[in-house]
């Protein structure tokens, strides 16, 4: 009822606002997404406030980072690029208002976004209904490109990063019996505890019990007393990381010493801030470990760090590469068409990007290996590397 | 039996909370038959209060030291942000309850939601809307007895709650302050009559509720880990829910209300489905307005304030 009300009210909010951007604008010419000047104009849809907001926030200055780049060594097409960014809040009407926006307001030529699977969904069907080529640099839910034929992602999907935990856990951690806890309102931890479930089992390990929470949620000691009752010998969290990090004190609290694993969803700063040392010794997968790189990823990481005196994520690697990736299939289609776009995103092939060779297959998905990290005094670690 | 003893402290130590909280929404509509929705952001703000005080007071440097917080620091980190909460529940109060004081009941309900949604997005702005970890103003203890767990935090919310509540039960009961708002929600006009300045009465009562709120929203920060500017909106409404189990315009209800409530919902977490937590606490304000609409303790006319 309450998520209504506010729902309502943002709803309101950006009608307002919609209307106010149309009026500044009178008479946008029809579909022809020219724009006022030559400049080619992205839009990047992303959760800038909210409890995910770091994921908005890392891909954002990641995409940043790349349109700089291109636009210092010339521009694409000799045109220079501008991004807009719109706030979606992680609210998944919000994130298609964004995107209607984007298209309708901004005129933008192409669209990267989101990071959450459940706002890639929404907005994405936004995209595709309007034929302006998105790419998702980090919505690993196989639903995302699904959506249509101009929806495309730069990362791997939940079944891959499913399947690397559960080889994790039973090979290298060597645990038997595992307790999985889940967000029941998040189409992409859902996807992930089914993966992971489906490999672990047929591995020959056992999943113990399987519990819930809600996106929001700030008490877990319920859940985390009912897997103390059980013979668990590790908790599979594949959540995001502002509950993961409540969830890892909880445990803590509550005298829990497994190990904790979970998926790339835990990758943020705010995870350490908020979990501390309840997270020593916990496990995620990951797309990109930024300490263990190849030459192209370390200039990355250099760049970065030197425009924002902060450690990128892997989020922040993928967002980077969705833009190039975007960039380059405009260089190849020569113009900036929407079909001509996504057909020459269509045909990437062996693109070099910073978390690994990134081609995209018939299903608009992008085949990469992926990493486990360790968490180690404070930090992230690469641990071990899965290829797919 | 472990994990059932478990279930039921930390269903204490929420319920505790909630109860803190309840006593709020009681009181004020003991005397004003108004429910003060915005309660639940003057519990935010406590806890926002509560957490800038603390980092004020240099507690990360007694963190990273491993050091623990001194609990005079701790008292007076309670103490600003029970006088902020207050300071902001009179002046609701003051500007959008009394001048609509005399209009229809509807009216103050209205203005309640208004302010309540203002305060939840201006919290939204001035504290941004990422979740923040709530500083360890108490350091964390953990002991087992017999396969539970205890930490000196749970214990912590308990005593701090139970103590207040006997501060407010005494204040009621043994001063001047308490007699006159037991006066005036018995009749607000005779008590006028009878000399009581009812204006500073009424601001008295939202003062005294929104610091047990400001109270209830540093120990939901030090329970629960993660704050944010829409924290109250729940917990606020399962207070709210708490109150009226127990029969509202009643303290001793008020308390009740609020322990049942966080043991059925972590009890309903643990043994039915997480999921249903929160559907468990409607469901029993359903079931109450039913059977015993006055609620478990709200007899007709007992001692309301």
């Amino acid at each position: 009822m309450l998520l209504g009300r506010r729902t309502w009210i943002a709803a309101l909010f950006a009608l307002t606002a919609a209307s106010f951007g149309a009026c500044k604008k009178p008479g946008g010419q029809g579909s022809s997404p020219s724009g006022s000047s030559s400049e080619i104009v992205i839009g990047h849809y992303a959760s800038m406030t909210g409890n995910t907001a770091h994921f908005g926030q890392d891909t954002d200055k990641a995409v940043r980072l790349a349109v700089d780049e291109v636009n210092a060594a010339g521009g694409v097409l000799g045109r220079q690029v501008k991004v807009v960014t719109l706030d979606d809040r992680g609210d998944s009407a919000e994130a298609a208002n964004a995107v209607t926006r984007l298209i309708d307001v901004e005129k933008v030529h192409a669209l990267l976004g989101e990071v959450a699977s459940s706002l890639s969904l929404s907005g994405g069907r936004v995209a595709q209904r309007r034929k302006v080529p998105m790419i998702s640099p980090s919505s690993t839910n196989p639903k995302v490109t699904e959506v249509g034929d101009y929806i495309f992602r730069v990362c791997f999907l939940d079944p891959f990063q499913g399947k690397v935990m559960a080889k994790f856990a039973k090979e290298n951690l060597k645990l038997e019996r595992i307790a999985i806890l889940k967000d029941v309102k998040n189409d992409y931890s859902i996807g992930l505890a089914e993966a992971f479930k489906d490999a672990y089992e047929k591995m020959g390990g056992k999943i113990v019990v399987e519990q819930s929470y809600s996106q929001g949620d700030t008490d877990f000691s319920a859940q985390v007393t009912a897997i103390k009752g059980t013979d668990a010998q590790g908790i599979y969290i594949p959540g995001y990381y502002a509950e993961v990090g409540s969830i890892a004190r909880t445990a803590q609290r509550l005298g829990v010493k497994l190990p904790l694993m979970g998926g790339d969803g835990w990758d943020a700063p705010d995870l350490f801030k908020i979990g501390g040392d309840a997270l020593e010794n916990t496990y995620f997968s990951n797309h990109f470990a930024p300490d263990v790189a190849s030459d192209k990823a370390k200039k990355f990481v250099d760049a970065f760090k030197a425009k924002y005196k902060i450690e990128p994520t892997g989020l922040g690697a993928l967002g980077y590469d969705a833009a190039t990736v975007l960039f380059d299939a405009m260089k190849r289609a020569g113009k900036t068409e929407p079909e001509a776009i996504r057909n020459a995103l269509a045909e990437t092939r062996d693109f070099e990007g910073v978390t690994g060779k990134i081609t995209i297959d018939q299903g608009r998905n992008a085949t990469k290996s992926a990493v486990v990290l360790k968490i180690e005094g404070g930090k992230a670690k690469f641990a071990a590397t899965v290829a797919p | 039996l472990s994990e059932f003893l478990q279930q039921v402290i930390n269903g204490l130590s929420l319920g505790s909370i909630y109860a803190l909280i309840a006593l709020g929404y009681t009181m004020v509509y003991g005397i004003l038959k108004l429910i003060n929705f915005a309660h639940s952001e003057v519990f935010m703000v406590g806890a926002y209060a509560g957490y800038y005080s603390a980092t004020w007071l240099g507690i990360e440097r007694t963190e990273q030291s491993g050091q623990m917080f001194p609990i005079y620091l701790a008292l007076v980190v309670l103490a600003f942000a029970m006088a902020v909460s207050a300071v902001l529940g009179v002046t609701i109060e003051r500007l959008a309850y009394r001048p609509v004081r005399s209009a229809p009941r509807l009216t103050p309900l209205i203005t309640a939601i208004g302010v309540s949604l203002l305060l939840q997005n201006l919290g939204a702005l001035i504290f941004t809307p990422n979740p923040r970890r709530y500083p360890p103003i108490v350091k964390e203890v953990r002991f087992e007895v017999g396969g539970i767990t205890l930490t000196n935090i749970k214990i912590t919310i308990f005593v701090v709650a139970v103590l207040l509540m006997i501060g407010l039960w005494a204040l009621v009961n043994r001063t001047w302050t308490g007699r006159a708002m037991r006066a005036v929600s018995v009749n607000l006009d005779a008590a006028k009559l009878m000399g009581i300045d009812t204006d500073r009465t009424i601001s008295a009562t939202f003062a005294i509720g929104s610091g047990l709120a400001a109270a209830g929203g540093i120990l939901f920060g030090l329970d629960q880990i993660t704050i944010t500017p829409t924290m109250g909106v729940l917990t606020g409404l399962k207070a709210f829910v708490a109150a009226v189990l127990g029969g509202i315009g009643n303290i001793p209800g008020a308390v009740l209300g609020g322990v049942l409530i966080g043991l059925a919902e972590q009890l309903v977490a643990g043994y039915v489905s997480p999921d249903y937590r929160d559907a468990i606490t409607f469901v029993i304000l359903i079931v109450i307005l039913i059977l015993r609409p006055e609620g478990i303790l709200g007899v007709v006319r007992q001692e309301k304030v």
